[in-house]
């Protein structure tokens, strides 16, 4: 019985961008590090980035690059220290759980994975890519455990397992770089501006925009769930929806509400859409985040989603709580009603 | 996240759609076993605690780290986690064979626990234990279930019960190799230590008696029926899966020897148990008992055509059937003035197979005119034609 024949979800990949706003941004000797990375020219990847950080050693942007390089020089152990590190100075942040879980995974480590993705969502809790992640690494605790209930012989999986991760984990990377267009695979049509060019800018939010930025190989419906009817489904597409909202991208975000959505005040849908593009494209930056969802399923096709919804913009900053009314149609989660602020 | 929603499909799963008919025990013992913590486990899945849950499987896995069922459900409270499951053992892609003995062991404990016989009850079987049979095992094979009972003054007082693996055809045994598990009233009569066993009998190795005398009038065969531990490479074993021995964990075999006793301690394998309550128990005894006297009374009146009525026309002794043994009980007790018959160290068990039967045995002392003797006695009784006779009888 092969391990990895039985769980085809790969492992989400590693986080690229650091949303981190706050810290100071030296955007760009950093940008040209990136554009390094990108190029796959690693060592000098790695030498501009040690000047950099002798300079500036605690620079949380510059550290989490340099684990970058390290993953893509395959030198994992260094990654994980850098990571480790960098969790232990700024343990508020998500993005380098994240990473050390995606790292341990594919040491087959899944117990340490799913501690360190844990964090990452005590951090933050509506961290979409951490909970994807810990999915799959549910997933894999799982496989190990019905491996020793069935007594099959994981050994020899797991080490052909971890092989096999490490190269997904790679060329998964390369994807969303190596093109400028977005993955055919990908349900977000994200624009190549989005995130990555400016990461000094990128103020996007660090629910969705993870997700997004790492988004080309990890379509927010994922294929293998759609038919599940699952809760966790449903979910999946209320961080898409609150992604595609504080990445600004209209039309994705106009694309999760069902055609026939009742609009607030029963205005027609046109109306609303113009209200909705001018919000939306209107401020410089918009964050969306999603806390304490609480999803009801009523039956396969119908669920009601209540949170507490963060919005900030460059001039608003709302709490509000939210109800969402979804429905299912041709295997896609989308909104029939909205309620409440925001 | 929709977390209520897996743990009513994973309760669900696991919870029995018939309603129990025997109700939990009260004030039953209950050890820190396997078993006690599965249900613990079972719970808190019902509570919708699935992270409690989970912790206390990884302490039960623990404790027992060869515990496959322990391991099974571990694995689909993570699962649950990523997706909906809806059954014990969600494993994906796994073929069914691989599946169904692990979700059946698990049905079978959680049954046990869900199910306990009510602690005034007796099993039928023990109508009446010797007072040197300290202990009595009764097993339930549709429950797979080993019930230890006390000698508590003649009356049987439940004393722990444990998950047990029977034979991979079920029970009611008839050949050689046909994998079944014998029903029927037997006894321990040997000891085998773990160091002259290999490993796969486990901590140790109890044979019984199958087949009996009357297995043997039936024309029933086979050998090698014991009670035993389990490999080391793994906690316990499907209910179906012995080629008609006994298991159970070494653990628990290891505290059900200590109440074992060679040529003593009867084991009784039934189908699925008959529960009396202590009145109706007391009956069966009772009403038994008095067959027995007058059988005894009539002998000693040494009106010998009386004698015989208890005697059933398929009787047979060892070398002897019912003719043969009215001619020489007609032979003998002509020529006695007088006989005395002592019956002592009496045991009764009703035999719990689908011929009726109870088998009794009993420290016999005879004594006559013209000889005495001291035997040691076994008979299977058989009700027929609304009455109790003499179906075989024979000395130990």
């Amino acid at each position: 019985m092969n391990f990895s024949a039985r769980s085809p979800t790969p492992l989400a990949v590693l986080l690229f961008a650091l949303a981190i706003s706050a810290l100071p941004v030296r955007a760009d000797e950093l940008q040209d590090i990136d554009r390094l990375l990108k190029q796959s020219q690693h060592a000098q990847a790695l030498e501009r980035v040690n000047q950099y950080l002798s300079q500036r050693p605690k620079d949380a942007k510059g550290r989490f690059i340099k684990g970058l390089i390290l993953v893509e020089q395959n030198k994992v152990a260094e990654a994980i220290e850098v990571f480790t590190a960098l969790a232990r100075d700024y343990p508020e942040l998500p993005e380098p759980y994240n990473n050390l879980a995606v790292l341990y995974a594919a040491q087959g480590q899944y117990e340490k994975a799913r501690q360190q993705l844990e964090m990452s969502i005590r951090t933050h809790p509506s961290y979409a890519t951490a909970y994807e992640n810990l999915g799959d690494v549910y997933t894999k605790l799982a496989s190990q455990a019905y491996d020793k209930a069935l007594q099959f012989d994981s050994s020899n999986s797991a080490a052909k397992n971890k092989l096999s991760l490490i190269r997904d984990l790679i060329s998964s990377n390369r994807l969303p770089r190596s093109s400028s267009a977005p993955s055919g695979t990908s349900t977000e049509p994200t624009p190549p501006s989005a995130a990555r060019t400016a990461p000094a800018k990128s103020t996007e939010t660090k629910v969705a925009a993870g997700q997004a930025k790492s988004g080309a190989t990890k379509p927010a419906e994922k294929p293998a769930r759609a038919q599940d009817g699952s809760g966790e489904e449903v979910l999946q597409t209320v961080l898409a929806w609150a992604g595609a909202w504080s990445k600004q991208n209209v039309e994705t975000y106009l694309a999760f509400y069902a055609e026939d959505f009742k609009t607030p005040k029963g205005e027609a849908r046109s109306e609303w859409e113009a209200v909705r593009r001018q919000r939306i494209s209107g401020p410089k930056k918009i964050e969306v985040a999603v806390e304490s969802p609480k999803v009801t399923l009523r039956d396969q096709n119908n669920a009601v989603v209540s949170f507490r919804q963060m919005y900030r913009s460059d001039n608003l900053n709302i709490k509000s709580s939210k109800t969402l009314v979804m429905v299912r149609s041709d295997g896609r989660w989308l909104i029939q009603q909205e309620r409440g602020g925001g | 996240m929709s977390k209520r929603t897996l743990t009513c499909v994973l309760v669900a799963a696991i919870t029995f759609g018939a309603p129990s008919t025997l109700s939990p025990a009260k004030g039953a013992r209950f050890d820190v076993t396997a078993d006690a913590l599965l249900a613990a486990v079972y719970e808190e899945i019902v509570r919708g605690h699935l992270d409690v849950a989970l912790r206390n499987i990884e302490g039960l896995i623990r404790v027992r780290p060869n515990f496959r069922l322990a391991h099974l459900i571990k694995g689909d409270l993570l699962l649950a986690r990523a997706r909906p499951i809806n059954t014990i053992g969600a494993a994906p892609n796994v073929p069914e064979a691989h599946m169904e003995g692990l979700r059946a062991e698990a049905f079978a404990r959680l049954r046990a626990y869900r199910e306990r016989p009510p602690a005034d009850r007796v099993p039928r079987y023990l109508l009446q234990l010797r007072e040197d049979q300290k202990y009595a095992v009764v097993v339930d094979t549709r429950r797979s279930r080993l019930y230890l009972y006390q000698n508590d003054g003649g009356k049987p007082r439940f004393v722990a019960d444990y998950y047990v693996s029977s034979g991979k055809n079920g029970p009611l045994k008839v050949r050689e190799g046909d994998e079944k598990t014998p029903i029927g009233v037997y006894h321990v009569t040997a000891s085998l230590p773990r160091n002259e066993l290999s490993d796969f009998y486990g901590s140790g190795a109890f044979p019984i008696n199958y087949p009996n005398e009357w297995d043997r009038i039936q024309g029933r065969n086979g050998h090698g029926i014991w009670l035993h531990g389990t490999p080391s490479n793994t906690y316990s074993r499907p209910p179906r899966s012995s080629n008609g021995c006994v298991v159970l964990a070494n653990s628990d075999l290891d505290a059900l020897a200590r109440n074992l006793q060679i040529g003593v301690t009867p084991v009784i394998i039934s189908e699925d148990v008959e529960w009396l309550s202590p009145e109706e128990w007391a009956s069966e005894r009772t009403s038994f008992g008095e067959q027995l006297e007058q059988w005894r009374a009539d002998w000693e009146s040494l009106d010998t055509e009386r004698y015989l009525t208890h005697y059933s026309k398929d009787f047979s002794a060892p070398n002897q059937d019912l003719d043969s043994w009215s001619r020489h009980k007609r032979l003998v007790n002509g020529g006695k003035t007088w006989i005395n018959v002592k019956v002592s160290n009496l045991s009764m068990f009703r035999d719990p197979g689908r011929d009726g039967l109870v088998l009794v045995s009993f420290d016999q002392e005879y004594r006559s005119n013209n000889l005495s003797n001291t035997v040691k006695k076994r008979q299977y009784w058989l009700h027929e034609d609304g009455r109790w006779r003499i179906v075989y009888e024979g000395t130990v």
